[in-house]
């Protein structure tokens, strides 16, 4: 039933498994669940649904999906007093009776469509005039009739039930989890959650794991006299530089930059990590305060810090040309430099194999010279919890080992 | 359980939302392990124990650390202390069970009756660690190969996990599980939930101080924002302090108890002194 929903939303950029579809048609299936609207969002979600990142694609989805359907305020009274005390749950179906019913419906929805079924769900109500329990044709409970409530016809009409029906659609509407994709936020929480992938685990910490296998060989050799042995405990060799842009450009995205900068420097997971900062373009200088008055020579950076260093380079890419190319093109009128920063920029690369460029703008903006020349240099991702995924993947992959 | 109607309905001291009694019961139904994500303080952990207290079943908690192997939770080969028996004759070492014990989810799995196995805290371990949790979840059986034995559950645990997002679980982990997120408490909801807590404190001291919990909360670029666990302590301080109702909503007394790191308390005072309460415009 409703397969379409399925495709809808893998659609919108939900990733549902068939495994997950499956446990979710189990779930209505074993028919404990009364099938109203809300039950199908609520439980919908928690069977298709695995990440809060997703759920606003969810609401999306559900929305175009059940969206038109609405409860009209009809003769309802009348109905729901029929409805009451349903004799029983679900009618007890075998396979194929539920595959005809599919048939039936398919049929019935190619033949009316939804409006055409409100229609004929009105008069229907017209004609009928008692409680009906069971059966195909009448508003009832139970049954088969796509009319009704308790019942089962996969997309027929219902009609009642709970004081919460049918604000499944409206909660759909609110869109109250539109703040927790993936692609908008990034909080220092998920900072840091993305930045602890960033690791390379070797046995360099301290002595303290028993080695079981040793130690039972060495105790055989001894003959019988216990010999622990320790081993060193895994650890994390990643280390870490971080440059970020502080140039006014910047500006707007301070916020999210800050809390890149605080997720980094939070970790201890890194064997070192430290951070400089540059106005625009890295020239031979970069600084160790955000007010670039503090300034280490770039070569000094590249003898304090061993080619082992991953890089990350934080910055909107974006400048004036002249800035890039040009030899004394820096903004700073006080400032000149020898070499264009371009040219600085490749003895970066060439120097830390692993350096990515993470880009604060959206993607959509990147159409630019600058940008576009410095993401030929660098691998280039958007500050978003996906990119700096990429990102981290991308400094983390084997295939290029620095060379010694 | 009956269908539908019964189940769990929350507890004396705990409010849950009704779509997650619904989810709660579909998952006991469809013995899936329910995985239950949240901001710190939301009520997480509670959940099983609410769920202990209402369907009267055994509660198994493992909490999860940093530290700990998926191995742990199913048995422990005790190898270093055979070995050291072995030393000596007053033992008999040739019976390993004696040095298998059971980890809480052996221990889940091999009760008598069905029981609520709690994992606490999953993202705390490594990345790897719900990976190795896989198969025994799903089949809610494992192999011990020491004593060539298989620990079979002879009732599915009801197995409630709660995760922080510290780490992402795994995909393939999360297919096998129903997933909540459960959302920050509104104010109305708030209200309900420090009542359950605190049924004799003044009303109007319990709505001034939730609406300047709230207030606090909208704080743009708070490293912590306090959650409903410091909300209860803060309500606590304040009633058993003694304070003025009039003072919190000029300033905040015991905020301690509120916000736990220095920048946030200093961000605060700095709000508080530029717009003492109300609200102002503010150059840019």
């Amino acid at each position: 039933m409703f397969i379409d929903f399925f495709y809808l939303l893998r659609q919108k950029g939900v990733p549902v498994s068939v495994t997950e579809w499956i446990s979710f048609t189990e779930a209505l299936y074993k028919g404990f669940m009364q099938s109203n609207l809300n039950h199908l969002y609520y439980i919908g979600r928690a069977f298709l649904v695995k990440s809060e990142a997703y759920y606003d694609m969810y609401d999306l989805a559900f929305r175009e999906y059940f969206g038109g359907i609405q409860t009209e305020p009809l003769e309802l009274e009348k109905v729901m007093e029929w409805l009451k005390n349903p004799i029983n749950q679900l009618p007890n179906l075998s396979r194929e009776e539920i595959e005809e019913m599919k048939r039936e419906l398919e049929a019935l929805k190619e033949k009316y469509g939804l409006d055409e079924l409100m229609r004929m769900f009105r008069e229907r109500l017209k004609e009928q005039t008692e409680r009906h329990d069971g059966g195909k044709k009448w508003i009832g409970t139970g049954g088969t009739s796509p009319f009704g409530a308790y019942g089962y016809h996969p997309g027929g009409i219902r009609v009642g039930g709970e004081g919460w029906m049918s604000s499944a659609v409206k909660v759909a509407e609110e869109r109250k989890f539109r703040s927790y994709r993936n692609d908008l936020i990034l909080d220092v929480r998920q900072t840091k959650m993305a930045l602890k992938k960033l690791r390379e685990l070797k046995r360099e910490g301290l002595v303290e794991e028993l080695d079981i296998d040793e130690t039972i060989d060495k105790t055989a050799k001894e003959g019988g006299e216990i010999e622990l042995v320790f081993s060193r405990s895994r650890e994390n060799t990643i280390r870490l530089l971080l440059l970020m842009d502080t140039g006014g450009s910047m500006a707007p995205y301070a916020n999210l930059c800050d809390r890149l900068f605080s997720a980094a420097t939070q970790m201890e997971h890194f064997k070192d990590f430290q951070h400089f900062f540059f106005h625009n373009c890295i020239y031979q200088d970069v600084y160790t305060d955000m007010w670039n008055a503090k300034a280490l020579p770039t070569e000094k950076l590249f003898s304090n810090y061993h080619r082992g260093y991953k890089v990350v380079i934080v910055g909107d890419a974006r400048m004036a040309y002249s800035e890039l190319f040009d030899r004394y093109g820096c903004i700073d009128y006080y400032y000149s430099n020898e070499q264009p920063g371009v040219e600085w920029l490749e003895r970066i690369k060439n120097h830390y194999p692993f350096t990515v460029w993470l880009n604060p703008t959206p993607k959509q903006y990147w159409r630019h010279p600058t940008v576009d020349a410095i993401s030929r240099i660098f691998p280039m991702y958007e500050l978003t919890l996906d990119g700096l995924k990429d990102a981290i993947r991308a400094l983390t992959s084997k295939v290029k080992r620095p060379a010694a | 359980m009956t269908k539908g109607t019964m189940g769990y309905q929350g507890s004396e001291d705990y409010i849950a939302s009704k779509p997650l009694m619904e989810i709660v019961n579909v998952s006991i139904v469809l013995s899936k392990p329910l995985v239950i994500k949240g901001e710190p303080g939301t009520g997480k952990t509670l959940l099983a124990h609410s769920i202990q207290k209402a369907l009267g079943k055994k509660l198994i908690v493992w909490n999860v650390k940093s530290s700990t192997k998926a191995k742990d939770g199913l048995y422990v080969y005790d190898t270093v202390q055979r070995l050291n028996d072995a030393r000596f004759k007053d033992k008999d070492i040739s019976d390993i069970r004696q040095y298998i014990k059971l980890g809480k989810l052996g221990q889940a799995f091999s009760t008598d009756e069905q029981v609520i196995l709690l994992i606490d805290e999953i993202d705390k371990a490594d990345i790897e660690f719900p990976n190795d949790l896989l198969n025994e979840l799903d089949e809610m059986s494992f192999h011990i190969p020491e004593l060539d034995e298989t620990v079979k559950a002879k009732h599915r645990p009801i197995v409630i996990i709660t995760s922080n997002s510290e780490k992402e679980l795994p995909d393939a982990f999360l297919r096998r599980c129903v997933f909540h997120y459960i959302e920050f408490p509104d104010e109305e909801m708030m209200e309900r939930i420090v009542r359950v807590h605190f049924p004799d404190i003044q009303e109007k001291l319990v709505r001034e101080s939730i609406k300047r919990f709230y207030w606090l909360r909208q704080i743009d670029g708070l490293r912590k924002k306090p959650s409903t666990s410091e909300l209860l302590d803060w309500i606590k301080a304040l009633a058993a302090g003694g304070v003025d109702i009039e003072k919190i909503t000029g300033s905040l007394p015991f905020m301690g108890t509120l916000l736990k790191s220095e920048q946030d308390t200093d961000k605060t005072s700095r709000f508080l002194a530029s717009n003492s309460g109300s609200f102002s415009f503010r150059r840019r």
